[in-house]
């Protein structure tokens, strides 16, 4: 998919009030760990930085409770930029986990 | 200023004439080639394949080529970096830096490969000779290096 930042919006189709469903992607070990690269998910309305969803990962059960076993190791973009654990996830479409690159 | 990414190899020659073309403006031009080794950490490998994030791999590249461009006085850059399997001795990785004058373009090399190194979206996957496959691990090494950047960006 194509993200565009700069216009962000809610998807209406939304599976409840407060709930919007995002593309969640997974790269390298972790994409291996989870066993695909791609889900879609309603995104608790609690959830709120991306510390929060690494965190909410972790309640998710086999196979995600081990993949992210240690949130710290895992990198976090959205929307296809950077973001700290700290990040308001605001209203980001898609959202991707990885560990630290390793190209060049 | 362009990025490319794909499986292809490159010649760094064309790449350069490309790049700088017939700017005459330009006095330096530094090139970096990245290679696949043939051991890892003792042991002989057999190959290495580069998975990456498409679309974010190449807005994450044009970040950092604008980033360089505003630390440097570049003419013109070029960031080409191939994914999929590569064996020993394969190129991985090409930056050219085009400017005025030499420091200009040593410096930018530098500065986008160690940014590279630490904010775009490839991962390297080792097959040893021994059968075994595992992901390389990030270097605390490359942090250190893209982090000195950052503190210099008061300069």
């Amino acid at each position: 998919m194509t993200a565009t930042p700069q216009f962000r919006t809610t998807k209406p189709e939304s599976d409840s009030p407060g709930s919007r469903e995002v593309v969640l992607r997974y790269f390298a070990w972790l994409r291996e760990k989870i066993g695909t690269g791609e889900e879609r998910m309603p995104l608790p309305p609690t959830i709120t930085t991306v510390s929060d969803l690494l965190h909410w990962q972790v309640t998710r059960g086999h196979p995600f409770d081990a993949a992210f076993a240690k949130p710290d190791a895992i990198r976090v973009a959205l929307d296809h930029a950077h973001a700290k654990p700290t990040a308001t996830i605001a209203n980001a479409r898609e959202i991707a986990f990885f560990p630290p690159v390793t190209g060049g | 200023m362009s990025v490319r990414v794909g499986t292809a190899d490159f010649d760094v020659s064309a790449e350069m004439a490309r790049i700088a073309g017939n700017d005459t403006d330009i006095g330096g031009v530094a090139v970096f080639v990245g290679k696949v080794r043939g051991r890892a950490d003792g042991q002989d490998l057999v190959s290495m394949t580069l998975e990456h994030y498409p679309g974010m791999t190449e807005t994450e590249l044009e970040r950092i080529e604008t980033e360089a461009q505003h630390r440097f006085n570049l003419s013109a850059s070029l960031i080409v970096h191939r994914i999929g399997t590569l064996k020993p001795g394969d190129n991985i990785v090409l930056v050219i830096a085009c400017a005025p004058h030499r420091h200009d373009a040593f410096a930018a090399a530098g500065f986008l490969m160690d940014y590279l190194k630490t904010r775009a979206p490839f991962w390297k996957q080792e097959t040893l000779a021994n059968g075994e496959s595992r992901w390389v691990a990030a270097k605390e090494s490359d942090d250190t290096a893209a982090a000195a950047w950052r503190s210099k960006a008061a300069d």
